[in-house]
């Protein structure tokens, strides 16, 4: 059991929370981060999905990895992503028909995240079945963390609600208060995600471009 | 006609693939350091798109739709069906891009084999497959073939578009004295804010 938990495997799975962050640091599934952040509730439901997904994803393809061949292996893994997010796709319609419609395309969109083949390619198809599952939990919280924190300031200063629960007081709004409606359109996550990027990089030196 | 023109400027502002839905950031950011290769990858991508929508088209509608040759509802294997398809048609267009231009072959290096991971091309196969249970009257519908290539081409050419816009800010940006720790990803976000808060005002563009 100590083995399960050991230096290396929690390691595994706490850089991609902080210093190797797959959107701010590796810049991957930029995509998704982006457009489904202009509330917090189908974001959590889509770090959520994602979590998963590079989970299971990371385990099937170090389970079968000698047996790939080579040529074909990035077919190979589309095939076993796409059918986990078939079946993700189908759960969430079946109990959260609201979030899924919301979400729409970008669920799909999951199949061509980039954290689920860079780390297919980068991870799983060199190490262990264990060592995956929880480098694939990593980086799909590590995605999560970053599309709870946009999507907090965006619900927050766009709508003035949290998950739909109204939080900047109507008092507020009466002394001349506006809801910046920039903030839920599409540009903004872009800059929000670039003042994370800001406030990363001046704490941590070694991450900055030359 | 009209529809097919309409239907092809929207997908090039209105619609735009980058600046409206995000799709195809990763290839985007990675790839638009200079002119010369955004080009390259823009067209690449372009022409998967071209074909693949079509083809998707027909599946979706005759094969996967409640009225296809099955007779039953086959949607839910859409996502398998179409990056297979999307895989097949990238696999065949590398193999063609070797055998007659090895120079471009050289060139787009690893980014070729990646345009079938590329957001924006599955992405257009997904927004066709909602757009075609749109009422006719809708400036979005898409019913027929046609349609479908007018919209892939339209996809393609804006995102080429928005690749070169930021490639070429990119190229002159090298000169300018930016903060150490937004340099380099964090300047790129905020200009490609700036870029698609620019176009958001076509957002009103009536056809």
């Amino acid at each position: 059991m100590s083995q399960l938990f050991s230096k290396k495997n929690k390691e595994v799975f706490a850089t991609p929370l902080g210093l190797n962050n797959p959107v701010t640091v590796q810049v991957l599934g930029i995509c998704s981060a982006l457009a489904v952040t202009a509330k917090l509730e189908p974001a959590i439901v889509m770090g959520l999905s994602v979590t998963i997904i590079t989970g299971f994803s990371n385990v099937i393809i170090s389970l079968i990895r000698r047996t790939i061949p080579n040529r074909i292996r990035i077919i190979v893994q589309l095939v076993v992503v796409a059918a986990l997010v078939t079946i993700v796709s189908e759960i969430l319609k079946a109990f959260a028909y609201d979030v899924s419609v919301q979400l729409s395309v970008y669920i799909g969109l999951i199949i061509t995240n980039c954290i689920l083949m860079g780390r297919l390619e980068a991870f799983a198809m060199s190490n262990g079945p264990w060592e995956s599952f929880l480098d694939g939990l990593g980086n799909g919280l590590g995605y999560a963390k970053i599309l709870v924190i946009v999507a907090f300031f965006r619900e927050l200063l766009g709508s003035g609600t949290l998950l739909g629960f109204r939080i900047i007081p109507q008092s507020v709004y009466d002394a001349g208060y506006i809801n910046n409606g920039l903030m839920v359109m599409p540009p903004m996550a872009l800059v929000i995600v670039a003042c994370i990027i800001w406030w990363q990089r001046s704490r941590h030196k070694e991450l900055q471009d030359k | 006609m009209e529809h097919l023109l309409s239907l092809f400027v929207r997908s090039i502002f209105v619609d735009n693939m980058i600046f409206a839905f995000f799709l195809g950031m990763c290839s985007y950011l990675a790839v638009s350091k200079t002119v010369k290769t955004a080009v390259g990858l823009g067209i690449a991508v372009t022409f998967v798109l071209v074909v693949t929508l079509p083809v998707n088209y027909l599946l979706q509608t005759r094969v996967l739709s409640a009225d296809g040759i099955f007779g039953i509802d086959l949607s839910f294997l859409s996502f398998i069906l179409f990056i297979a398809v999307i895989a097949a048609i990238t696999q065949l267009v590398e193999m063609v891009v070797e055998r007659f231009s090895p120079s471009l072959y050289a060139s787009l290096g690893i980014f070729l084999p990646l345009i079938a991971v590329n957001c924006a091309i599955m992405g257009a196969s997904l927004f066709m497959q909602q757009r075609i249970v749109k009422g006719e009257s809708d400036p979005q519908f898409i019913g027929g073939v046609a349609d479908a290539i007018s919209y892939a081409l339209g996809s393609g050419i804006g995102w080429m578009l928005a690749i070169v816009g930021l490639a070429a800010i990119r190229e002159k940006m090298a000169y300018s004295n930016v903060p150490a720790p937004l340099r380099g990803l964090g300047i790129t976000f905020i200009v490609v804010g700036l870029m698609a808060m620019a176009f958001m005002c076509f957002s009103g563009l009536k056809i």
